[in-house]
């Protein structure tokens, strides 16, 4: 069953930049998609429109059902409830500890305070945060604080991560270890799509990979390498 | 159960952001003080101009004075047709021996004059005193009057009453424009103060909206939140208000250059509805002012 359906998709900025041209794709329920691309391909405006950040000019995109192409802005928090978004640069709140930061994510659905804190404890666990509960972002590492980031995003146990770059700011070996969190949160079901540079990453995962070129879909490699690309 | 958490969290969460981001509550707070205690001098100003104003539109006396020899039946038709021109806030009739008592008391030297008048040698008239409740159709109403048979003459001040005319409107629209100007000059830098101290959060808002907040959950613990910086604020011109008031009618005695005219507005109720009436306008600038900002910050 298609998770993700993308059809025919435009996208046109107002200073006249074409970033995404017929571009149609879809994705399964489970699946490790990468998203690969120079900067400027329109990888990440395609991510942005999952999580409707953009919107397209034309065409269709439905995410679990919702026609996201066509959602009111007010309406979009009903979108976001079920997704988990990890950025390149955390977007953690530096004035809240890691559980509160994980914790907010479930504060919005008002939960019972016992409910809120087995979840984000669960979590923690997951991503081998749980010693560091009471620290502040500024006192971890950045492969801790994207790791804090990641559980935030899954903490409201979404169908879908969608990760923009997210080992962009952090060493190759830090980054295997975020990848590996992934992985093991991919193998509970969920379906990850991930924007990324890093073509070490995508070789050695062997997932599913998307190429972008100047707005369009060129390539869709069911287990792909990076290899013949240049980048 | 669930409706409670929500609103428990966002008064909570409003009173925290209140703390956690100190300095620019105190901006914003400081913000919204100076500006109400602008506005609160200009009310207090405005008001009591205002009630000056009125005082003496209520003094302005209009003097009718009979012909020597009307009688009593004639007087009444007098008084009715003063009464036809539908301006009549107050009319008393004074015969010239009243008129003339009042003038001995008034000085010694005309004491003596008035009493050496013997009977029937009273030079002086009888005459009608008239407040009008409307000033500015005086000069229409009096016009009326002169034309009654039996009246001799009609006297008012008339160039007086009408510069005071004149004055009255302009003070009056002045104080009014100065008023509204203020509240609205204060609502702009109240918003606009905020509106930085949230564009500081944008980053927040962002990552509310990111987990799924729905736009009114983002704004309301910011409307809160100004909602609280708007009592704060309004609590020292609020204290200005009532304490300095009462202090300033003491230390005048009422009266403004020492004119029984010229009165100051009694302290109570007068400072309550000025402290309400700045509680409020604090309030909903300081909600206002958010809201806009915020608001701002979720359209995409």
């Amino acid at each position: 069953m298609d998770l993700i359906r993308v059809t025919d998709v435009q996208k046109t900025y107002k200073n006249g930049v074409v970033a995404l041209y017929d571009f149609s794709v879809t994705i399964s329920k489970g699946e490790f998609v990468f998203v690969i691309g120079a900067s400027g391909s329109g990888k990440s405006t395609f991510i942005k429109m999952l999580y409707r950040e953009e919107k397209p000019d034309k065409g269709e995109i439905f995410i679990g059902g919702i026609n996201v192409a066509k959602l009111k802005n007010r309406k979009v928090y009903k979108l976001r409830r079920k997704l988990g978004v990890v950025f390149q640069d955390f977007k953690l709140l530096p004035k809240l500890t890691v559980y509160e930061n994980v914790a907010y994510a479930l504060e919005v659905f008002a939960l019972d305070k016992k409910i809120i804190h087995n979840q984000v404890m669960k979590v923690l666990n997951l991503v081998g945060l749980k010693g560091k509960l009471r620290q502040y972002p500024d006192q971890l590492s950045g492969g801790e604080q994207q790791r804090v980031a990641i559980a935030r995003a899954i903490v409201n146990e979404p169908k879908i991560l969608i990760c923009d770059e997210p080992t962009g700011n952090l060493d190759p070996h830090t980054s295997m270890e975020i990848m590996k969190v992934l992985e093991e949160i991919n193998k509970l079901g969920t379906t990850i799509i991930m924007a990324t540079h890093d073509k070490e990453i995508v070789n050695k995962m062997k997932k599913r990979v998307i190429y972008i070129e100047e707005g369009k879909l060129i390539k869709d490699y069911e287990k792909g390498t990076y290899y013949d690309e240049n980048f | 159960m669930k409706i409670f958490r929500r609103i428990n969290r966002n008064i909570r969460d409003a009173f925290k952001s209140v703390i956690r981001n100190f300095s620019l509550s105190i901006a914003s707070i400081s913000c919204i003080t100076i500006t109400l205690i602008v506005v609160a001098l200009s009310v207090v100003l405005s008001l009591n101009v205002e009630n000056f104003t009125e005082s003496i539109r209520k003094d302005v006396t209009v003097v009718i004075f009979l012909d020597n020899d009307v009688s009593k039946n004639e007087i009444e038709n007098i008084e009715k047709s003063i009464y036809k021109t539908n301006n009549v806030a107050e009319l008393t009739f004074k015969t010239k021996e009243q008129t003339a008592s009042e003038f001995g008391k008034e000085n010694p030297a005309f004491e003596s004059i008035v009493n050496s008048w013997k009977n029937g040698e009273n030079p002086l008239l009888d005459s009608f005193m008239l407040k009008v409740n409307n000033i500015e159709m005086i000069e229409d109403t009096v016009k009326e009057i002169k034309k009654i048979d039996g009246v001799n003459n009609v006297n008012y001040g008339e160039e007086i009453v009408r510069q005071l005319i004149v004055v009255f409107k302009v003070v009056e629209k002045a104080c009014l424009w100065a008023v509204v100007a203020l509240v609205l000059v204060t609502s702009f830098l109240i918003a606009n103060t905020i509106k930085l101290t949230i564009y500081s959060r944008k980053t927040e808002i962002e990552i509310m909206r990111l987990v799924g907040a729905s736009n009114t959950a983002i704004k309301m613990p910011f409307v809160i939140e100004g909602l609280f910086l708007g009592i704060i604020g309004s609590i020292i011109p609020i204290c200005l208000t009532i304490y300095g008031y009462v202090a300033l009618y003491n230390f005048f005695d009422g009266k403004m250059f020492a004119s029984p005219l010229a009165k100051l507005i009694p302290p109570s109720p007068f400072i309550y509805t000025t402290s309400l009436l700045l509680l409020v306008i604090g309030i909903l600038v300081g909600m206002f002012g958010s809201y806009r900002a915020v608001r701002k910050h979720l359209k995409i």
